[in-house]
């Protein structure tokens, strides 16, 4: 067991290698309960979260549909990264990272008090994320009656509310299919061990980073933070400069946009034996930069990792390992996406 | 809970030792010491021929979760590093004791290295 946020979370449950082939090539279960739901209530809730994310809300049109996004401060930092869910015009469902949690709902009460929506944190709400090819399949019976032809039909990035305590959305962070569940805390042991009885793969924080690093997908606090930008950290394609809209931390994005930022953050492939790790050095021939996440990726069998870097850097680098230089190759993630490579070797 | 064969030798660092009939001496990392790191995916041996001093860190195990040295309990000569690891790390996890042994050194004599008991690595074991 592990302190994450503080809470205490297990690597394991058994082999982590194990854990992670159970989610590309069948079902696992993640308990994701340190996750914090947040509801967002009142009529301005919409123009509340256009100001608030970096990411465009104005695009939810559908009930249900979802958005991931960067939460900004005014020079660009990213306070968190998060997902947030059109529930109807008087609701939004934001589910936010625990580490941040606190100053998040902080600053969104700033900003929501103003405008009348009240911020709701849910921690009477269990999280259950059930990912892999056949994880909708096995979780559909095991749901309430009532809600399983809904949530059966959902579309990529939906979600549905069923009586305000039990949510269905089909998100992840494995780069596989599946759903995440939120539910009433004390129904999720039972539905735990009903996925289990179903033969879904309990899988630890160490598959979780294994799974999300191949797919690509940013940990914060790892791979950005406040003291960068989305466009310094892979998520420019999160960010929506278009138009007149105006959130927080537009201006700041604009001008990096304008002169081009310094630096960027993207993937990295190991060459030769080792482990990329975070914090290990990485000389290009545009110069120096860190890894902010690296692990071995059981699907490839070989050591990936995300890396920040000046922004001209490109092709063949060098990673300092434990005093040697290891020849590695920058490459656009993802690394693998539905059980499939997506880069070559 | 951990395996610990009363017929070997342990150090402190979490490595077994077990003398062989022609007097060398194998030596690998304990099923503790394999279940702390987890799923091992790359494994450096030492080559043969390469001269050790008792404390020298003389292979590496790397797992999904860590790197780690493991040190020579003794000095002496590497006979031979196991081959097998490069291609199957896993082999520790699933053998540490047996497949998956690190290397073989004949000792070079002289001070022996302090060593441990069963009984007194399991004390080891327990507290961390």
């Amino acid at each position: 067991m592990v302190d994450f946020g503080g809470w205490d979370m297990p690597v394991a449950y058994g082999s982590q290698i194990e854990e992670h082939h159970a989610v590309r090539r069948d079902a696992g279960m993640f308990d994701v309960s340190h996750m914090c739901a947040v509801d967002l209530r009142g009529a301005g809730v919409r123009p509340l979260l256009l100001r608030l994310l970096a990411n465009d809300v104005g695009r939810l049109a559908a009930p249900g549909k979802a958005l991931y996004s960067c939460m900004l401060r005014p020079d660009g930092g990213v306070i968190d990264d998060l997902i947030a869910c059109y529930l109807d015009e008087k609701w939004f469902r934001l589910v936010v990272n625990a580490g941040t949690a606190d100053k998040d709902l902080a600053w969104i009460r700033e900003h929501a008090k103003q405008i009348g929506v009240a911020v709701v944190p849910r921690r009477d709400l269990a999280i259950i994320a059930v990912q892999g090819p056949n994880a909708r399949a096995k979780t559909l019976p095991l749901l309430p009656d009532a809600n399983r032809a809904a949530a059966g039909s959902l579309g990529g990035f939906f979600g549905a509310a069923f009586d305000d305590e039990w949510f269905v959305s089909r998100t992840g962070y494995t780069g596989e299919d599946g759903f995440e569940v939120a539910l009433p805390a004390e129904a999720a042991a039972g539905f735990w061990d009903a996925l289990r009885a179903a033969g879904v793969a309990p899988c630890g924080l160490g598959a979780r980073d294994t799974l999300r690093l191949e797919a690509g997908m940013n940990l914060y606090g790892s791979d950005m933070d406040e003291t960068v930008t989305p466009l310094e950290s892979g998520l420019a394609w999160t960010v929506a400069l278009d138009g007149n809209r105006d959130f927080i931390g537009k201006s700041a994005l604009e001008k990096q946009r304008a002169g081009g930022p310094a630096r960027k953050l993207t993937g990295l492939l190991l060459l030769d034996r080792g482990v990329l790790r975070s914090h290990q050095k990485v000389f290009s021939a545009a110069g120096e930069g860190e890894v902010t996440s690296g692990t071995f990726s059981p699907t490839l069998e070989r050591s990936i990792g995300l890396v920040r870097l000046p922004a001209a850097a490109a092709g063949s680098v060098e990673v300092d390992i434990r005093g040697k230089r290891i020849p590695a190759r920058l490459v656009n993630p993802p690394f693998v996406r539905n059980g499939k490579p997506k880069i070559e070797i | 809970m951990s395996q610990i064969p009363a017929d070997l030798r342990y150090t402190k660092s979490h490595e077994w030792m077990r003398t062989l009939p022609d007097g060398t001496v194998e030596i690998g990392i304990t099923d503790h010491a394999q279940q702390s790191l987890g799923d091992l995916v790359f494994v450096d041996v030492p080559e043969a021929g390469r001269q050790l001093a008792a404390g020298d860190a003389c292979a590496v195990v790397e797992s999904v979760k860590a790197a780690s040295d493991v040190y020579s309990p003794m000095a002496g000569e590497v006979v031979a590093g196991n081959a097998g690891l490069a291609s199957q790390p896993e082999l520790i996890n699933r053998d540490p004791y047996g497949e998956g042994w690190i290397l073989r050194l004949r000792p070079a004599g002289g001070t022996a290295a302090e060593s441990l008991d069963a009984a007194a690595y399991a004390a080891v074991a327990a507290g961390g």
